[in-house]
């Protein structure tokens, strides 16, 4: 607690939650979570739909009211004019007028600013260059989102929230995209930006944030994470219970399909010896190193027995 | 800059290009300035006929399709828009912004004054050039006035409609709303020349009492200036109350 009080004043500081619940009806979308955001870092907020990323967003944004905890941003509240004219934002609902030119939105945008950064830098800065005379209603996916980036660059914000800024476009969109937001990470500005694709967070941020259903389940830099979630997948055909896989020594995770069982285990070797001392029939094993996308997965808790939307179903061993 | 200046430059931006924004959507410009320019062709010129009342009937017909024009502009101006951006997020886009909030209805409301008045010269120009009515200044300055005081009422009508309905419902209420009360107001025909029960209905619509202050200016109307402010007024009141209900339950 004291902590929290010294970092709310703490000019390193530019964003904080501090212990914020944030429920919608019966569903608690923040669960007493605590984040600092310091100046000058480019946060990632990990996790996948529904674990309160937009959210976060929205309370530090000063567009949601926190039900308990404190939101701070620049050292001040939210929801202040002054405040909002320090910070930029791109958001995921987003549509603004499609029959106004990038160039009319630019400036208009501007005028919200009594000193906003002129209309070059900020084209050039998003990749607009030579698209200012287009209707917003002609532009494709990637360059909505460039004008989007835009708007968001338009008054010089110290604080730049970018919530899931690439989800809607395809694989090169989204890479040409990211060289844009790096250029602005580099520039030094303090960026949050929300994503479910770990692959982003990973190539854009210095800090992981991995939030799962309301809860900050991780922090820590990419390798950190990797390093934290440092595992094997031991790949074989095998006739044993998944939950007597699932006592084996470091095995966090246990996973059967119509033919394959798959087992994620810090450290293969104990597992892989176990496995064959069980089972004298067992064919087929692979090992290999997990990719980031499936540590993600191991850290976030999964749905016990339940499919997941976006993957196959996990079964939880260490219940 | 200072900050007046500032704030002025962005009500004009504001302004100025939540009028090109409409102008460049044909939806809106054609059927907003068209639909009042056919009505008026077909039902006040070309059947030809004798003055209504005292008022020649180019000239009474010009009045009354001004005011049916006004109120689409409003309307659909102000409440289908309204209900679509809600739709889209820009409204919620513009609170994370730094955006004066009032800037957006001011701009809307300069919007649909700017069409009102498209919509009035080209009526009036009409029943000047092709319908040979005789139109002063003096009558000009006492038309006019009143025809762009009906965006008043009607954006706030337009402002609740939007507020109240989806942005895929919007244009569609709209018009249920806007043509039969235009039609049973009197806008379209003489409201003496309506069956009794629709006659009876109109003191209830505002589009009745609008279309009688603007009559009344050239000569038309019953000349209970006082009552049709007042329900006007009253009007406007509870648009705006409803408005704001409304959009502080779901922005």
């Amino acid at each position: 607690m004291n902590h929290r009080l010294q970092a709310m004043g703490d000019p390193n500081i530019a964003a904080s939650l501090a212990n914020v619940t944030k429920r919608y009806r019966a569903i608690t979308a923040l669960d007493d979570v605590s984040l600092d955001i310091r100046a000058g870092e480019a946060v990632a907020v990990l996790g996948p739909n529904g674990a309160g990323k937009t959210t976060a967003v929205g309370l530090l944004l000063g567009t949601l009211r926190p039900d308990a905890g404190h939101v701070r941003v620049l050292g001040g509240d939210p929801t202040g004019r002054r405040c909002r004219q320090r910070i930029g934002a791109m958001l995921q609902i987003s549509g603004v007028p499609a029959t106004l030119r990038v160039r009319e939105h630019v400036d208009l945008f501007r005028s919200y600013y009594p000193a906003p950064l002129d209309r070059e830098t900020i084209i050039a800065a998003a990749g607009l260059g030579g698209l200012e005379h287009r209707l917003y209603g002609k532009l494709s996916g990637g360059e909505k989102q460039r004008l989007h980036l835009a708007l968001a660059l338009c008054g010089k914000p110290d604080l730049l929230f970018l919530d899931e800024p690439t989800s809607s476009l395809d694989v090169e969109s989204r890479r040409a995209l990211w060289q844009e937001i790096r250029a602005v990470i580099d520039a030094g500005r303090t960026v949050v930006l929300t994503t479910h694709n770990i692959e982003e967070a990973d190539a854009l941020a210095d800090r992981i944030v991995l939030l799962d259903r309301g809860k900050i389940i991780a922090s820590g830099t990419p390798t950190e994470i990797k390093r934290a979630t440092a595992a094997s997948r031991i790949s074989a055909v095998t006739t044993l219970a998944t939950c007597a896989i699932g006592k084996l020594p470091g095995v966090t995770k246990v996973h059967r399909d119509a033919r394959r069982t798959e087992i994620f285990a810090s450290s293969p070797e104990p597992v892989v010896r176990a496995l064959l001392g069980m089972d004298h029939d067992l064919t087929d094993l692979e090992v290999s190193r997990t990719t980031l996308e499936e540590a993600f997965l191991t850290l976030v808790r999964p749905t016990t027995g339940a499919a997941r939307s976006d993957g196959p179903a996990y079964v939880d061993s260490r219940t | 800059m200072n900050t007046a200046a500032a704030i002025v430059r962005t009500y004009w931006l504001e302004s100025k290009l939540e009028f090109l924004k409409n102008l460049r959507l044909p939806v809106f410009s054609l059927s907003t300035l068209l639909f009042p320019v056919m009505f008026y062709l077909m039902f006040g010129l070309a059947f030809g006929g004798g003055p209504i009342g005292s008022v020649p009937r180019p000239l009474y017909f010009a009045v009354a399709y001004s005011a049916f024009g006004v109120v689409g502009a409003c309307l659909f101006g102000f409440g289908a828009n309204v209900a679509i951006e809600r739709g889209q997020g820009w409204m919620l886009l513009r609170r994370a912004f730094p955006a004066p909030p009032l800037a957006y209805f001011v701009a809307k409301m300069f919007m649909a004054t700017a069409f009102s008045l498209a919509i009035i010269v080209i009526l009036l120009g009409l029943a000047v050039l092709a319908g040979g009515a005789s139109l002063g200044l003096a009558d000009l300055v006492r038309v006019v006035p009143v025809l762009l005081a009906g965006t008043l009422p009607f954006s706030a009508m337009g402002l609740a409609l939007g507020t109240v309905c989806g942005p895929n419902s919007a244009p569609a209420v709209i018009n249920l709303v806007y043509l039969p009360m235009a039609f049973a107001g009197g806008m379209w025909i003489p409201v003496e020349f309506l069956p009794t029960t629709i006659q009876a209905i109109a003191p209830y619509l505002p589009t009745y009492h609008y279309a009688q202050l603007a009559l009344g200016a050239v000569g038309a109307g019953d000349g209970n200036v006082a009552a049709h402010l007042v329900v006007l007024g009253l009007v406007t009141a509870a648009c705006l109350a409803g408005a704001s209900v409304f959009y502080s339950r779901k922005p």
